[in-house]
């Protein structure tokens, strides 16, 4: 489903990412992990072209991304439509009410009729258990009902591909697994997922392929049982400890 | 020390700014006020020596001086202040056509008539449908505010008229075919307009008015030395040779001059000596200031509302446009939209609106004055609003286009609905400032002889000597007019307050 040939984006000398290579198939939750600053959060941006990167080439679904491309809107609005983003933050839009947030999208990008995009709101809001809530402004929401809110918002464009920056940063253990519950269903319905987290158990839970990021490269990736109980890099092993402590 | 010296130079220079020309002349000089923008062939700079004021009430004073014994020195001052000017002693006489009228003489005294005249029709040359004053119900005039011709044609009614600060625009004006008549003083009307090809005059000229010289009311001995100085040049032909050298000698003054010379006591100084001072008490004048005078103002009141919304509108739709082409744009564009934000804002208004209203007619495109006047306000205040917008765009965060782009939404589409709905919420407060900015600055388009609020203050303050009465009333009505719309403002403030994350940003 997705194909990344080595991606190298810099940031001035900074190097964000470093020759990433990997290739996701369909419906399979990959989990994105590393220290800080390790790039999973440029990698996720390049993925749906937020961040464009400076070598190397990507491929999703039959969307070819390459270098050059950067300059045209329009290409990329169409990938962006095939790939929906959880932010960490959600950037939920604060003058929309929940359900004006989820139509939007589909409405202007899909050219859903008004009855068809309600209907598609109330679908989506009921699934992610937000339908009480759908007349509500984002800042009445909890964090946790804000981020179903911004799954129901990227669903909306029936993307085949889904990514979440940091999801559970603003959960607790409750919310956290719910969220598994939501996205354990879309894997089911066919749904490629890739997710950066910092948590270890919900990654183990999730996942059924790790990437460990350090330093703009992959470094290691596997199984999850593979990758937190016999890591065969070192700088995966020193990270793990480190985080685990 | 040095400093000490540099600041009393500096002290020096801004006493001789302020005081003007008067404060410095001696006691026996005769200081006479007058507006040397007023033209020929009252008063003019010299086109050869630009600071030397000439014309005929210039040799006039001279003469008058000489009579006195005295020493005559100009002093410049707005033709509509200078009557105040002379009652606050700035000078010891007013000699610019002032008309001997019964308004004015509630105010001041007069000296004898020193000349006479009939008002002027002109037409444009072409004009076939017009002969005297009754042809012109229905049509619009030109005339010089504050002036009996704008009287003359207030009474005759059923005129649209549009008065002007300076006889040229109006000239101008009517040659271009703004106008389809000008009523003015003859003797500017044989300057002004007659030398233009394009123009005509109808007829002889209309009434008869006769310009006096204005002195402090209660200068009685002096009145009397300005009377008899006036009736000694009449008697020895040297007023006479003063017209007949600007060609302005005419019937009128000669039979003013006969009867002044055959009945010395017909025009004695007391039957031109004002109302005793202070003849209104406080309850007259409250009486007036609460009675006729606010419903007078009203009628400028839709004028100043219509100019001041249609151009909050422009400037609106303006501003948003190039705040946009300012961001998004490609530099060509965006430095152009740049361009107009700094070129708009960084002159005057004033200027601006000269530069639509008397400047584009002479390459072809000319506007209405109430387009002109909506046009200037409107160009102006796109310029600030352009800032504000701006301004606002850049405070949402930048999370909000990434999630609309995220979304599929092109650039467009993610400003059109996401960023700038919020933006526009977010500079409710400072466009609502502005608005009000823009509602007090519509004052100024009474230059562009629009008919608005300010402009009938100014007529009415002028007729009734009350700066004071009529001008706290118009203010009034502009603080009454801006309050309904900063209450509008507060509600769409609460309305559309935009929760969560970026109000936080306030
Ligand atoms: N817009 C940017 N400009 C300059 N440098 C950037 C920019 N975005 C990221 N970087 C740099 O790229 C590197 C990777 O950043 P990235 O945000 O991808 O890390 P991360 O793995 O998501 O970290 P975290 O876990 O803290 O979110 C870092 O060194 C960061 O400083
Ligand atoms: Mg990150």
């Amino acid at each position: 489903m997705i194909t990344a040939e080595r991606l190298t984006k810099n940031y001035g000398k900074v190097r964000g990412l470093d020759q990433v290579s990997f290739s996701i198939p369909p419906a399979q939750v990959t989990v994105l992990i590393g220290p800080s600053g390790g790039g999973k959060s440029t990698l996720l941006r390049c993925l749906n072209g937020l961040e464009l990167f400076d070598e190397g080439s990507l491929r999703i679904g039959e969307y070819e991304v390459t270098v050059g491309q950067g300059r045209s809107q329009g290409g990329l609005a169409r990938l962006r439509r095939e790939v929906g983003m959880v932010f960490q933050s959600f950037n939920l839009f604060p003058h929309l009410t929940v359900e004006a947030n989820v139509e939007l999208a589909p409405r202007i990008a899909r050219g859903l009729t008004e009855a068809e995009s309600t209907a598609l709101a109330h679908d989506l809001l009921g699934k992610v258990g937000l339908s009480e809530r759908r007349d509500h402004y984002p800042h009445q929401l909890s964090g946790g009902q804000q981020q179903r809110a911004a799954i129901a918002r990227a669903l909306a464009m029936a993307p085949q591909v889904m990514l979440y920056d940091e999801p559970t940063s603003a959960l607790d253990s409750a919310l956290t697994g719910e969220l598994l519950q939501i996205m354990r269903r879309l894997a089911e319905d066919g749904m490629t997922q890739v997710v950066v987290t910092h948590d270890i158990s919900f990654a183990r839970e999730l996942a059924d392929e790790v990437l460990v990021l350090i330093e703009g490269r992959v470094v290691e990736s596997g199984p999850p049982e593979e990758i937190f109980t016999a890591p065969r890099d070192q700088r995966t092993r020193e990270f793990l400890r480190r985080y685990l402590s | 020390m040095k400093r000490w010296i540099d600041l009393r130079a500096l002290w020096l220079i801004l006493l001789t700014l302020l005081g003007g020309v008067d404060r410095i002349a001696v006691a026996q000089d005769l200081t006479w006020g007058g507006d040397a923008e007023g033209g020929a062939p009252y008063l003019l700079p010299d086109p050869h020596r630009p600071r030397q004021i000439i014309g005929f009430e210039v040799d006039l004073m001279e003469a008058l001086a000489r009579q006195l014994g005295r020493r005559q020195v100009f002093v410049q001052n707005q033709w509509d202040g200078l009557i105040p000017g002379l009652l606050r002693g700035n000078y010891d006489l007013a000699v610019n056509g002032l008309e001997i009228t019964d308004d004015r003489r509630q105010r001041i005294a007069f000296s004898i008539p020193y000349y006479a005249c009939g008002e002027q029709l002109s037409l444009r040359r072409s004009e076939k449908s017009i002969e005297r004053l009754t042809d012109l119900h229905g049509r619009i005039v030109g005339t010089l505010k504050f002036s009996l011709a704008q009287r003359l044609l207030e009474d005759e009614g059923g005129i649209e008229i549009r008065a002007y600060e300076n006889q040229n625009n109006a000239y101008d004006d009517l040659a271009n075919g703004r106008l389809d008549a000008v009523l003015m003083d003859w003797p500017i009307a044989l300057y002004y307009s007659r030398p233009n090809p394009a123009l005509k005059f109808a007829g002889e000229s209309i009434g008869t008015l006769e310009y006096g010289i204005g002195v402090r009311p209660g200068e009685k001995q002096f009145l009397q030395q300005v009377d008899d100085g006036l009736r000694e040049l009449m008697r020895s032909g040297e007023l006479r040779r003063i017209y007949e050298r600007w060609g302005i000698w005419n019937a009128e003054t000669e039979r003013l001059f006969v009867r002044q010379l055959e009945n010395p006591t017909r025009a004695p100084a007391e039957q031109f000596l004002p109302l005793p001072a202070g003849s209104l008490g406080w309850r007259e004048r409250a009486a007036r200031t609460l009675g006729y005078l606010p419903p007078m103002l009203m009628q400028g009141v839709p004028m100043t509302l219509l100019i001041s919304i249609l151009g909050m509108l422009v400037a609106m739709f303006l501003g948003l446009a190039i705040a946009l082409l300012n961001l998004y744009a490609s530099p060509p564009l965006a430095i152009l939209a740049r361009l107009y934000v700094e070129i708009f804002r960084g002159t005057p208004l004033l200027i601006q609106l000269y530069l639509i209203f008397y400047g584009l007619p002479n390459i072809g495109i000319r506007f209405s004055p109430l387009m002109a006047a909506v046009m200037g306000l409107g160009l102006n205040y796109a310029a600030y609003e352009a800032e504000n917008y701006r301004s606002g765009i850049l405070a949402i965060p930048r999370g909000q286009m990434e999630a609309a782009l995220a979304l599929g939404l092109t650039r467009y589409q993610a400003l059109r609905y996401v960023v700038v709905p919020q933006a526009l919420r977010l500079v409710i407060p400072p466009v609502t400032n502005d608005f009000i900015a823009l509602f007090k600055d519509s004052s100024i388009v009474s230059v562009i002889t629009m008919v608005e609020l300010t402009k009938i203050y100014g007529q009415l303050a002028a007729t009734y000597f009350d700066y004071i009465g009529a001008g706290l009333v118009a203010a009034l009505l502009y603080l009454l007019m801006g309050l309904p719309f900063v209450r509008i403002a507060r509600w769409a403030e609460r309305r559309y307050r935009l929760p969560g994350a970026v109000t936080q940003l306030h």
